[in-house]
């Protein structure tokens, strides 16, 4: 993207005035050098959004931005109901509230390096991963339906994992106002064999090691030492999020001329929040969040069982949850009124700061725990949200790396095979079931996560706290 | 002079598929082809078993979108691949057959699921050359 095309208002800040259609202005944060990197088609994506209805503020790009459905990913706008707001199926993307939760261990890297090869095939016996892997719960229609209402409340509820996890999950692990009925025969039929399942693509479980803290204050608030091993697993709402997600785009389309919406492109796909089409699609998108918090709390279940077959001393305590492809009905300050707002976080992380009410006791005096997915070659980062981005982003920051090059030139370019090899001489160990799909994640096809976390950092966006390097991966 | 084929195109995090055959049907098959090479090697997959689709769409393209994602629901349901089709398209309705087979690891490097078939480079036309084209974005 050509920097020429945008106002810079800070270093890490650059904005796109309202012209034509837009009714705000569209806001970049990223380096100079992030943008420049940058496809026009975020440019493109990031002012379509400002011409939307209802939209307040400013359409948002994070540093992580790239090519998206409609919005770009790593897009955030957010919405007035009472202005004829919209919700976007496009805005939230076809894999519903996936997300990134991090758990303690108690462990240290020199504990784990004897008995690494043994914990990776132990985690990779235990967590069904890759095309067609079911797990080893089968849902009937009402414990689906339970599921889809319930969310993590639900899996602990049958013994996966303890109630305190839930107070570490954004919405206390269940989203209120979800409506099984309005998701799809198909898109249960989908989910019912795949809960507690990992899935493909960018999605991984790793074992992680706490190679360097920025902010030690925020870090021991977190419990979290340099040296540390943690775990961080990155997944979403499976077969079933993905056919919502598909279902509405398609109504949605079909549905905008009778809202009279332009729709600048097809992707774009909306209603207004008041339409019962709007209603209908929140009911079934909040029921998608509530299956990938199960999946995730399911599988931190396997992840503690299969630490145990190896470490039985080992505690999994989880860290945060969160979720980066959402939308949610959040208040916030806009100029001096408080205003109940429909947020769109599409490859966005929620980042609330100090002294929010959503946030638990234990973590509200210090900040939202921000979890950004790296590259099984490079590193994750743990933030903190900021009382400036609440300001900046509507409480959002940057979710991962990003790619820099599609997945057909990452397999022109490399074979799996040679970057499991790579990987582990630097120590790293792969588990897939998948060379090709390796090479397709290949580290080289990703930004340059620390130069995206920077940048997220130096915007104000949230505070960078501590730096994760991969011990042990394991890809779908 | 048309050949029939399929191809992928770059998207910066998904992938494309393209199918390019004589007729709109041709191409749809060979759309759905290439959805399958996303996955793995269409020729490591035995056409043993028939599924049967039908799908409708306003205009032709949401009828691609619709027949991808169709096959989509098939392959995450049956957790099958499959390696021929055959289609019929009637106005805005779609009648298709996929043979294909349950996947086998040991067979299929199976690399990614596909989640959906996206609005995204969405186009079916006839070209000058007379050859049918149909593709769009898949997010996976």
């Amino acid at each position: 993207m050509e920097l020429s095309r945008l106002q810079q208002k800070a270093e890490n800040q650059w904005h796109i005035a309202p012209y034509g259609k837009m009714r705000v202005p569209a806001i970049i944060y990223a380096s100079a050098a992030l943008i420049r990197d940058m496809d026009d088609k975020v440019y493109e994506q990031v002012t379509n959004v400002a011409k939307l209805p209802g939209i307040v503020k400013a359409s948002y790009a994070m540093p992580d931005a790239h090519w998206g459905y409609g919005f770009p990913i790593g897009g955030v706008a957010a919405f007035d109901a009472a202005k004829g707001g919209v919700i976007s199926a496009g805005g939230v993307g076809f894999d519903i509230s996936c997300g990134v939760r991090t758990l303690h261990t108690g462990l240290t890297l020199d504990q784990i390096e004897p008995v690494k090869e043994r914990l990776a095939d132990a985690l990779f016996t235990k967590i069904p991963a890759g095309f067609g892997s079911t797990g080893k719960l089968s849902l009937n229609e009402k414990e689906m339906q339970a599921m889809l209402t319930g969310g993590a409340k639900w899996a602990v509820g049958l013994g996966y994992g303890g109630r305190e996890d839930l107070q570490r999950v954004e919405e206390d692990g269940c989203i209120p106002g979800a409506v099984p009925d309005e998701v799809s025969e198909r898109a249960k039929k989908r989910q019912r064999d795949e809960m507690g399942t990992l899935g493909s693509g960018n999605h991984y479980l790793e074992i992680q090691h706490v190679r360097r803290i920025f902010d030690a204050t925020i870090a021991a608030a977190f419990g979290i030492s340099q040296g540390d091993i943690v775990v961080s697993i990155h997944c979403g709402s499976r077969g079933l999020g993905h056919q919502i997600g598909t279902e509405f785009l398609t109504r949605m389309v079909a549905a905008a001329p009778t809202y009279g919406i332009e729709l600048p492109d097809r992707e774009l796909a909306c209603a207004p929040i008041d339409s019962a089409l709007g209603q209908a699609y929140l009911g079934a998108m909040r029921a998608a969040v509530n299956c990938a918090l199960a999946n995730r709390q399911i599988i931190t279940h396997l992840v503690r069982q299969a630490i145990h077959d190896v470490i039985p001393r080992a505690e999994l305590p989880l860290l945060y949850d969160v979720s980066h492809n959402t939308c949610k009905v959040e208040e916030h300050m806009v100029g001096d009124r408080k205003m109940e707002l429909f947020v769109h976080r599409k490859g966005a992380t929620r980042a609330f700061g100090p002294g929010h009410p959503a946030l638990p006791e234990s973590l509200r005096e210090i900040g939202q725990p921000v979890l950004i997915g790296g590259t099984m070659g490079t590193a994750s980062y743990i933030l903190a949200g900021t009382h400036e981005g609440m300001k900046l982003s509507f409480g959002s920051a940057c979710h991962g790396a990003g790619r820099s090059m599609s997945r057909h030139q990452a397999l022109r370019q490399w074979r799996g095979r040679e970057i499991i090899d790579d990987l582990a001489r630097h120590g790293v160990l792969v588990r897939s079931r998948s060379l090709r799909g390796v090479a397709e994640e290949a580290p080289g096809a990703y930004k340059d996560v620390s130069a995206v976390v920077d940048a997220a950092d130096q915007a104000g966006l949230a505070r960078t706290v501590a730096r994760l390097e991969p011990v042990i991966c394991l890809k779908g | 002079m048309c050949d029939t084929s399929w191809q992928h195109f770059p998207h910066g995090a998904d992938m494309g598929v393209r199918g390019i055959g004589k007729s709109k049907a041709a191409a749809f098959e060979q759309a759905a082809l290439a959805l399958t090479a996303l996955v793995s090697d269409p020729r490591s997959v035995r056409a043993d078993i028939l599924v049967k689709l039908e799908c409708q769409a306003p205009d032709d393209e949401l009828l691609l979108v619709e027949w991808l994602n169709g096959i989509i629901y098939e392959m995450a349901t049956r957790k099958m691949l499959f390696a021929r089709f055959a289609v019929a398209i009637d106005g805005n309705r779609l009648n298709g057959m996929a043979w294909g087979e349950t996947i086998d690891l040991s067979r299929h490097d199976a690399a990614v699921e596909p989640k959906g078939a996206t609005c995204t480079s969405l186009e079916v036309c006839q070209e000058e050359s007379g050859c049918w084209r149909a593709q769009c974005i898949i997010d996976v």
